[in-house]
């Protein structure tokens, strides 16, 4: 096993595209390293992308945010300005592991563990957030939906790492929100989550929404019939009914040991109702 | 000298204090030695292989790919474990247990093992092990595996207790029954009869810190082993006799133990490590893994339990009667019968009848889980006592308080009780401000009662009093949950000095004669009357150096506040001599001054408990939040109430976890889903309220100070008392636990639907 801190993304690029065997990123290592001490990953090469700088920043620009792939959680949730544009997506970042798990973890790690219950990553699906992928090739950016294709596994490339994620400048009256059900307080993995994105008009109206749900098929579901049924409307009963409704159709979930379908469903529904409430109070809807 | 254990009227200077406890500034520092902590020059590392099937013969082992690879030391299976258990039924269990011999009957049975030089070498050692498996049906649900239909996981179980000796195999292992009266007359005289069917799934003890040990053993067939244990005499035992050695010749030091719950009163690997050590001719550490301990260690048993109770209009009950199946995994077991004994221990009944089943499954081995047994039985009978008070328009406590069990009453198990707690712990909760607190909007409130027997058992203990009149207690049962401070507490009592002049110990297996473990809620209520039976002892001798001193008769010498007095008008001038005196001549007056003691400590008084309870349910997701939790319960003597009251927290907290999420679950492959922290769902600190206790004082007539054990009584009103709370909070009767959010809001909907 090699293990390797490179001081600029192309090198750590370079060093991935070069190697041979299996090669793993070392972020925050709250899932690699877990994984490694469980004896189910054993890599040849580990590549620790912290010692490169431009990783470890959250910048502000006039098109938005840009949230380096190092930046652990805790950061993420202390950046005041981000949290006041996208509280959604700070409060899933927040969610992830425990007071001490958030000093290490990172939303890029998050969404290329490919966990279909990642708690950032329903919110940055509703966010729509993007992703930039640096590889032997250059810089692309893509949906952040793209990433995971299914458990444990992404659309990228061995030699691709993805630098930073990428969140709009927010329109007035926008509001997100991100809930999940776990059993206990903390210290937990999603059963079912979601997470709602939504701008209103002066009237209250909602001109434009996203609604993703997690835990609930092999990757994060942005369900875009959940959106229509709040586009143009104020969020009364029968639009929250409607959202409630899609969002459980939505879901293809399996039986396991955190949760039965039927439970996954309904309480799919009952998080995006809420979770929609929520951002539409945020955004300035009454 | 007679030791005389009668409770004694009396005041008390030390118990009853909450002095810092002696192991805990290395405990929050930590410099103090757990399991894991021992090492030994040259030592090896011991890794287990274990079965991946739930149920399979075991064809061949073929480990010579394992003994060529460099940096392994030793291989063993089974053949290097051999019988020598000699009829022994319980022994042998254990012996398959540690090592499967012809079947692996459980997802992690472990069937070969390994010492090398490092933990990579050991891992690889274990992938070059091949064994040639023939998978069998298995059987993993306690309804299940009764039906005739199931696999037999045993072919020679035959069914225990049984009027006619059966002629098939079966599940069942053993058939036991308690009770009095005729319960069939007893329903006949019932206006109101509830009758119920409940499940509990299996539980772990939880302990944070897993298995741990140091085996050595020497060329000369002499052993030492550190090891994290409830017992290290009982283990001793164990591992002398599976090993075929003599028990002095196998010396066991007990380390610090973070957690043990009765999960640590029984061997797994110790036995092992010490085949290996053997084989290797170098110390072997041997440290399970959180997934072993899950899948291989003792959790307690899943259960099924039918209820059915009788009353009358005036809140009379009539008759009482269970039926409790046990799982006990693979192995023979008497957990049912105890779930049978204390189901109904709380109540005064006239008729009552309780049929416990022993049920053999495809799981690991059931150990005992503090009170073991008791917190399903509990569950099943106190939901069923909260339905009927309802039925019947009765509030549940005054309900409860009509039939409690008093002093003289015949329980339902047999014996006839002395002085109890039941009643007193009911008053005490009727009448505390928690049962008057407003419920808001989808919150419901539950009660409900435990029984626990507690044990006493063969205790042993040494103090030595050094030249400077400071006190060594050596003690034999290890401290689990502050025994060490309690156990000063009582010899700064019983010789009059200061808490801070004594220092106790665990003392090794070499060092002091036989004690049993610290389960059963002995360890204080024992060795405090161990302590005290040594510290008269020594008492005994300061009298006698102090009538040498004096040169006056010893029976003239009296003992007050850490003094010798010599009473008598002609001694009038003598002034007291202090035991620090006396200690610092005692090389002239006749050598060390000391005080032994071992005895068995008959007459552990049962305990009661009574716990209440808040939950809000959300009834859109199943969600639970305990909002409040208070627990009451008698201690006799609470030697020091901190601990006694951690105790009652603790308990409560288990049981918080074990009624609303904790579970085993398997797969359809017999295989265990869920072997980790993350999805075997203990609670975490904030999903606890600050528990609250009120500890009463009914003295155990059978103990110089009227301490009774207080350990285990704590879990086992929990999983009722939180069940019938989350009911009436959600408006349906739960009866299977965990109260998971998806079985929650399943039974809402049902309900709702009709």
């Amino acid at each position: 096993m090699r293990y390797i801190r490179p001081l600029s993304i192309e090198d750590a690029v370079g060093q991935l595209a070069g190697s041979s065997g299996t090669a793993a990123i070392l972020a925050g290592g709250s899932d690699l390293l877990v994984r490694m001490k469980g004896g189910f990953v054993e890599p040849d090469l580990i590549v620790d992308i912290k010692a490169i700088e431009s990783l470890s920043e959250i910048r502000e620009t006039a098109e938005g945010f840009s949230i380096g792939a190092a930046v652990p959680c805790a950061v993420v949730g202390e950046n005041a300005s981000l949290k006041k544009a996208w509280p959604g997506v700070v409060e899933a970042a927040k969610l992830i592991g425990s007071k001490q798990v958030q000093g290490r973890c990172t939303i890029v790690g998050n969404l290329c563990n490919a966990s279909p219950a990642a708690d950032s990553v329903p919110a940055l699906v509703a966010a729509g957030a993007r992703a930039v992928v640096v590889g032997p090739g250059g810089r692309r950016t893509i949906a952040v939906e793209a990433v995971p294709t299914g458990p444990g596994k992404t659309s990228l490339a061995k030699s691709e790492i993805i630098e930073a994620i990428l969140l709009d400048k927010r329109a007035p009256r926008s509001g997100d929100a991100y809930l999940r059900f776990i059993p206990r307080t903390e210290m937990d993995i999603a059963v079912v989550s979601a997470g709602v994105n939504l701008t209103i008009d002066e009237a209250g109206v909602v001109k434009s929404a996203r609604v993703a749900v997690g835990a609930a098929a092999p990757t994060v579901l942005l369900v875009e019939e959940a959106a229509e049924a709040l586009i143009g409307r104020k969020l009364d009963e029968a639009a929250l009914e409607r959202l409630a409704k899609v969002c459980a159709g939505a879901c293809r979930p399996i039986d396991d040991k955190r949760g039965t379908v039927e439970f996954r469903r309904k309480v799919a529904g009952v998080l995006a109702r809420r979770a929609a409430m929520t951002a539409y109070t945020r955004a300035g809807g009454k | 000298m007679n030791f005389d254990p009668r409770f004694a009227g009396r005041s008390f200077t030390s118990v009853g204090t909450r002095p810092i406890r002696p192991d805990g500034v290395d405990k929050v520092t930590g410099r103090a030695r757990y399991g894991a902590d021992f090492n030994m020059a040259g030592q090896l590392v011991g890794r287990v292989l274990r079965s991946p099937h739930a149920h399979a013969k075991i064809r061949k082992i073929d480990t010579s790919k394992a003994e060529q690879l460099p940096g392994v030391k030793a291989v063993i299976t089974a053949a290097d474990l051999p019988d020598l258990t000699d009829g022994d039924a319980g022994m042998y269990d254990i012996l398959d247990n540690c090592m499967a011999r012809t079947k692996a009957l459980y997802d992690g049975h472990a069937v070969a093992a390994v010492a090398a030089v490092d933990a990579r070498t050991a891992r690889q050692a274990l992938k070059l092990i091949e064994v040639d498996y023939e998978l069998l049906p298995h059987v993993t649900d306690v309804d299940e595996a009764m039906k005739h239909s199931a696999p037999l996981v045993n072919d020679a179980i035959f069914t225990e207790g049984l009027e006619q000796k059966p002629v098939k195999p079966s599940n069942v292992a053993k058939r036991s029954q308690f009770g009095h009266g005729d319960v069939h007359q007893g329903f006949g005289q019932a206006d109101f009869v509830v009758e119920r069917s409940f499940k509990t799934e299996q539980t772990h003890q939880g302990y944070i810190e897993p298995h741990a040990c140091v085996a050595s053993v020497s060329s000369d067939g002499t052993a030492d082993l550190w090891v994290c244990t409830q017992g290290h005499f009982v283990y001793r035992q164990h591992c002398a006799q599976l090993l075929g050695l003599e028990a002095s010749k196998l010396r066991v030091t007990s380390s610090e133990i973070g957690g043990g719950f009765g999960g640590k009163t029984h061997v797994w690997a110790e036995p092992v490590a010490l085949a290996l050590s053997r084989k290797a001719g170098r110390p072997v550490k041997l440290v399970m893994t959180r997934d072993e301990v899950f899948r291989a260690s003792g959790p307690t048993s899943a259960t099924s339990i039918d209820v059915k109770i009788g009353a009358r209009k005036d809140g009379t009950i009539t008759a009482a009667e269970a039926t409790l199946r046990y799982t006990s995994g693979p192995y023979a077991g008497m957990w049912a019968e105890l779930g049978a004994m204390t189901a109904f221990a709380c109540y005064k009944l006239d008729n009552v009848k309780t049929v416990g089943y022993e049920v053999l499954v495809n799981r690991p081995k059931t150990a005992a889980y503090r009170a073991p047994s008791a917190p399903m039985a509990a569950f099943a009978v106190e939901s069923a006592v909260d339905e009927l008070a309802k039925q019947i328009g009765i509030d549940p406590v005054e309900f409860r308080i009509k039939n409690a069990a008093q002093e003289g009453t015949r329980s339902s198990y047999g014996p006839v009780y002395g002085p109890i707690g039941i009643g007193p712990t009911l008053e005490a909760a009727k009448n505390h401000p928690h049962m008057k607190a407003p419920l808001k909007e989808n919150q419901g409130r539950g009660m409900a009662c435990g029984f626990w027997f507690n044990f006493g058992g063969q205790t042993c203990t040494d103090l030595n009093i050094g030249m400077d009149g400071s006190v060594s207690l050596a003690v034999g049962t290890v401290d689990v949950g502050g025994s060490r401070a309690s156990l000063s507490l009582v010899a700064a009592e019983e010789l009059g000095i200061d808490y801070s002049h004594v220092k106790a110990i665990v003392a090794d297996t070499s060092s002091l004669g036989y004690n049993d473990m610290t389960d059963g809620s002995r360890g204080t209520f024992s060795s405090s009357m161990a302590t005290i039976s040594a510290a008269r002892n020594a008492i005994r001798v300061l009298r006698e150096r102090a009538a040498q001193m004096w040169d006056v008769p010893v029976d003239d010498v009296h003992w007050e506040q850490g003094h010798a007095i010599a009473r008598g008008e002609k001694y009038g001038n003598l002034s007291p001599l202090s035991l620090k005196e006396i200690a610092a001549q005692s090389g002239k007056t006749g050598g060390p001054i000391a005080g032994h003691s071992e005895l068995v400590a008959d007459g552990a008084g049962v305990s009661f408990a009574t716990h209440i309870c808040d939950i809000e349910v959300d009834p859109e997701t199943g969600a639970t939040r305990v909002i409040r939790y208070t627990v009451v319960q008698d201690a006799g003597k609470a030697v020091h109430p901190t601990y006694v009251e951690g105790q009652y927290q603790g308990g409560a907290a288990q049981g918080i976890g074990w009624a609303l999420n904790e579970e085993y679950i398997y797969g359809k492959d017999g295989r265990l889903q869920n072997p980790g922290f993350l999805d075997y769902r203990i609670p975490v600190c904030s999903d606890l309220p600050m528990i609250d206790t009120q500890i009463l004082e009914i003295p155990n007539p059978n103990h110089p100070y009227g301490v009774r054990g207080v350990g285990e009584t704590s879990i086992v009103p929990p999983l009722a008392a939180i069940a019938n709370a989350v009911s009436n909070a959600a408006g349906v009767r739960m009866t299977h636990i965990p109260m998971s959010p998806p079985r929650i809001l399943a039974a809402i909907e049902a309900e709702r639907e009709g």
